[in-house]
């Protein structure tokens, strides 16, 4: 197999696995956070605002995780510094 | 002009004007833009406040949103909201007016690049020590690296160094995800189906300017606010250990 395949396979199969194994943590992290809040606020009407800033700003905290590998699977299908490698040498 | 392609994941990426060793590319050229519709706004707006019971409505909109940002300071810092309001109050205006402008067809937003993102954040990790050697000095402020024991020095300069990485990353991440959806979709359900995800992406860009703020303001009130609270029990500490004599 060339190296050109090779890294472009290699590439798109990372790209796929990161982002889906990396959604599965903070989705349920997040879907937790979201029911305690909820519960939190049913229970105690009057603290809604600090609990839904508290739960903002966690939520934010969760899905941080998330993005970091969003960003990887997106360096990785769109500017993906091996490939671009491969490909100018192959130049 | 040229506009982003799909391969392009920042506006660093697109050049719009080069001269020489002079290069012009999206992130400074909207950054510029963002910048000169907020002075020139403001100046408009504050050249003829008034104090009678009519006020404009763009007095108005100014009026809700810094009293709206000084009650949130003074609600998270427990503290006086006065210090930190130009700083916290420039960085949400700032980055949410980044975010809200995608509206306007060609814009991208200057949040969308690592660079705009990281200059924030680099901002946001000079002034925390700043306020906090303001706030009780620096001998106060370098004792709290070694607050539980000596050991936890390295772990305390960690987290101040990641925090600011996931801070920068965190508000590019988002933004650049909501304007790349967009793009994909658009290759390939070019319908309705993007003009919900672009309204998905401004709430995200409203809730991600509002993180930043409420993150930076933590930060800072962490740094300004824990000594007290050690001080204060040392002094009950006195206080009840003098009774006991």
């Amino acid at each position: 197999m060339s190296s050109i395949s090779f890294i472009g396979m290699a590439s798109v199969i990372t790209a796929g696995i990161t982002i889906a194994v990396g959604a599965i943590g903070p989705a349920i992290g997040e879907g937790r956070a979201v029911a305690s809040a909820l519960s939190a606020i049913a229970q105690q009407p009057d603290e809604k605002n600090t609990i839904t800033r508290t739960l903002f700003v966690g939520l934010a905290m969760i899905e941080s995780t998330a993005i970091y590998c969003f960003v990887v699977s997106m360096i990785l299908l769109f500017a993906n510094p091996f490939w671009d490698y491969v490909i100018s040498a192959a130049n | 002009m040229n506009f982003m392609d799909i391969k392009q994941i920042t506006p660093d990426q697109v050049v719009f004007f080069q001269f020489h060793f002079i290069t012009l590319n999206l992130t400074i050229l909207f950054t510029w833009a963002v910048m000169a519709v907020l002075v020139i706004g403001s100046w408009l707006i504050t050249r003829q406040l008034s104090t009678d019971r009519q006020i404009s409505a763009w007095q108005n909109i100014l009026e809700m949103l810094v009293t709206g940002i000084q009650d949130q300071i003074s609600e998270i810092s427990q503290q006086k909201a006065a210090r930190y309001m130009p700083f916290i109050g420039t960085l949400f205006i700032f980055i949410a007016f980044c975010n809200l402008l995608t509206v306007v067809p060609g814009y991208e937003s200057p949040t969308a690049s690592l660079s705009t993102t990281a200059a924030l954040a680099i901002c946001v990790f000079i002034s925390v020590p700043l306020f906090g050697i303001a706030q009780k000095g620096l001998g106060n402020y370098l004792k709290q690296y070694i607050q539980p024991t000596v050991f936890m020095l390295p772990f305390n300069i960690m987290g101040e160094l990641s925090r600011t990485l996931a801070l920068a990353v965190r508000l590019f991440g988002n933004i650049m995800s909501g304007s790349k959806i967009v793009a994909i979709l658009l290759a390939i359900i070019p319908f309705v189906f993007p003009v919900i995800l672009q309204l998905l992406g401004l709430l995200t860009g409203m809730i991600q300017a509002y993180i930043f703020a409420v993150l930076a303001m933590v930060y800072i009130a962490s740094a300004t606010q824990v000594q007290d609270q050690t001080e204060d029990r040392k002094k009950d500490n006195t206080r009840s250990s003098s009774n006991n004599q």
